[in-house]
């Protein structure tokens, strides 16, 4: 499989700052992958050196094969941006910018077709002839969306696209990409809802301090960090102390529940055990399978 | 994706339209205020000084300052449309949307350009029309107006460029308006002839480049002027490839506009 977007050893620094510090990063063509990382990890200057609007301080950065600085025109024709902020241009209607941002790619009236499309899929239809400053933050995020969509671009790269947006736009949002994907086109994304990546990507990077910690398939990542939990309520007689036995396994406390992380299967009867020696009674027991936010965190948070 | 020539034109023509709509949208604001604004110097200082003053001979005093003010309003609009259309995008945020685009810094600063001097011209037309309910004002040399109201209105939009992606606010921008343009063309010789003026003010008065752009585009109507309408046209065409040259160089550069 070709590869999409690349970066090679890519380094951003304002002044002192890093704010990228040397990311090596490849997305194959057709990927749906997902940019991940708390705020200042990096995400949006990566992203934005992708767009242009940010220059690498060394490195290069390339998308479907072109050099974004060296063969701009090109690399931006390839992809299409969705901004994190809800920016738009105050003097024209929905379908109005659509067909301008077209129209700047070198799109003619051909293009209203496909235009009208997007619009109707981003339920936009019946906002086309209204003004950008009467829209709610929600529309706005919307045709945000088709701006970067009205020139059929191979690679999408959508910037936190679900942030204020409502439940039922997310669900239709993301039907949408996911056709697109299925269509073919790269997708990359930034979001906080993790679980918004963990379901539609089926890569990841997660990012700290301008720095990859983490790249692999959605699958692998799952695999190699989670654990299986053991989430138990419990009604202590006395004192409120886990039994001396059980408590070198790791374990949180969470509102009013003890979830201990599994080694192995066997931990839980040594657990149930020493609870009931104790003559602690369990009130409730759950086993909970680790997500990628527990990946995340833990990534994110080690050797800080 | 091969970029061709025809995705270029298409590109540059889309933001020209763009630049263009922009401004009639507001067109009580970009066209008929400066409009008003002209009509009311004409009927002020040619009601004062009509019967006073005959700066050339043979040319009544409202004749001479109808040149003056639809080129002093042709220039001020040019600069208008490119600074607020730059510093507008810039604050709102939706300059993303052309920096994103694979539009080059060229059609960039073309795009901008002929904006700026469409704006102009439509101003000084109307404003011209309108005078001519007034007085009678043929045009002697019409290819010396053409030229001097296109490289005029270019130099000026490319200083708007300039402006525009320089300033970070509004007042920033506005203190470019009050403080450069509007000293620099009330001082060119609009209400005047530099003659009438003591020697070492004539002399300052050329070192003011909108002094040539004013007194070439009135040669154009009279055949007479303070200096040879060819120095005043090089000079012109020198600061608008000078200001052309510091634009695109900006643009290229992406200075506060990319990080």
């Amino acid at each position: 499989m070709k590869t999409a977007i690349s970066y090679k050893n890519v380094k951003k620094f304002y002044g002192d700052l890093k704010a990228v510090n040397g990311i090596t990063l490849n997305i194959k063509e057709g990927e749906f992958f997902g940019l991940l990382g708390p705020n200042g990890a990096g995400k949006s200057t990566l992203i934005n050196m992708l767009a242009g609007l940010a220059k690498p301080s060394t490195g290069k950065i390339s998308v479907m094969g072109y050099d974004v600085q060296n063969n701009y025109q090109e690399a931006r024709h390839s992809v299409g941006i969705v901004p994190q902020e809800l920016v738009f241009d105050p003097f024209f209607n929905v379908r109005e910018m659509l067909r301008f941002q077209a129209g700047y790619f070198g799109k003619g009236k051909e293009n209203d077709v496909w235009v009208d499309e997007v619009i109707e899929r981003l339920d936009l239809t019946d906002k086309a002839s209204t003004n950008m400053r009467k829209l709610s933050g929600g529309m706005k995020r919307r045709a945000l969306i088709a701006q970067a969509l009205v020139h059929k671009p191979p690679v999408i790269v959508l910037d936190e696209p679900t942030a204020g947006v409502d439940v039922e736009l997310r669900q239709k949002l993301w039907e949408f990409i996911k056709d697109l994907n299925n269509d073919g086109h790269t997708i990359v994304l930034t979001t906080h809802y993790l679980e918004e990546a963990q379901e539609l990507c089926n890569s990841v990077a997660m990012l700290r301090a301008g720095k990859v910690v983490a790249m692999d398939t959605t699958k692998n990542l799952l695999r190699k960090f989670a654990t299986k939990n053991l989430k138990l309520k419990l009604n202590f007689k006395g004192e409120e102390k886990l039994p001396q036995k059980i408590d070198h396994i790791p374990h949180q406390i969470v509102e009013d529940a003890f979830i201990f992380q599994l080694k192995r299967i066997t931990d839980i009867t040594e657990i149930t055990e020493a609870l009931k020696e104790s003559r602690v009674e369990i009130a409730d027991i759950q086993t909970v399978d680790s997500d990628l936010e527990d990946v995340f965190l833990k990534l994110t948070n080690s050797n800080k | 994706m091969m970029v061709t020539p025809k995705i270029q034109l298409i590109g540059t023509w889309t933001l020209i339209k763009k630049e263009l709509i922009r401004f009639w949208r507001v067109a009580f604001q970009t066209v008929a205020a400066p409009v008003i604004t002209g009509i009311l110097y004409l009927v002020i200082f040619s009601h004062v000084l009509q019967d006073r003053l005959e700066v050339y001979e043979g040319v009544t005093y409202t004749s001479f300052l109808i040149p003056g003010l639809i080129m002093m309003s042709l220039l001020q609009n040019a600069f208008a449309n490119s600074s607020s259309s730059l510093i507008q995008s810039k604050v709102m945020g939706n300059i993303v949307f052309i920096l994103l685009s694979p539009l080059s810094y060229i059609q960039l600063f073309i795009a901008f350009i002929v904006g700026a001097i469409f704006r102009g011209l439509f101003v000084g037309l109307v404003i011209y029309l309108l005078a001519l309910i007034y007085v009678d004002l043929p045009i002697e040399h019409p290819w010396m107006v053409f030229c001097f109201a296109i490289f005029g209105g270019g130099l000026l939009g490319a200083f708007g460029i300039i402006a525009g992606i320089w300033a970070e606010r509004f007042d920033q921008m506005a203190a470019f308006g009050n403080f450069v343009i509007m000293p620099l063309s009330f001082l060119s010789g609009v209400f005047y002839s530099i003659h009438s003026l003591p020697l070492a003010w004539q002399n300052v008065s050329q070192l003011n480049p909108f002094f040539y752009m004013i007194d070439g585009f009135r040669f154009g109507f009279f055949g007479q002027s303070d200096v040879s309408p060819y120095i005043s046209l090089a000079v012109v065409f020198l600061f608008f490839v000078a200001l052309s040259f510091a634009a695109i160089q900006m643009l290229k550069s992406g200075y506060k506009l990319r990080n």
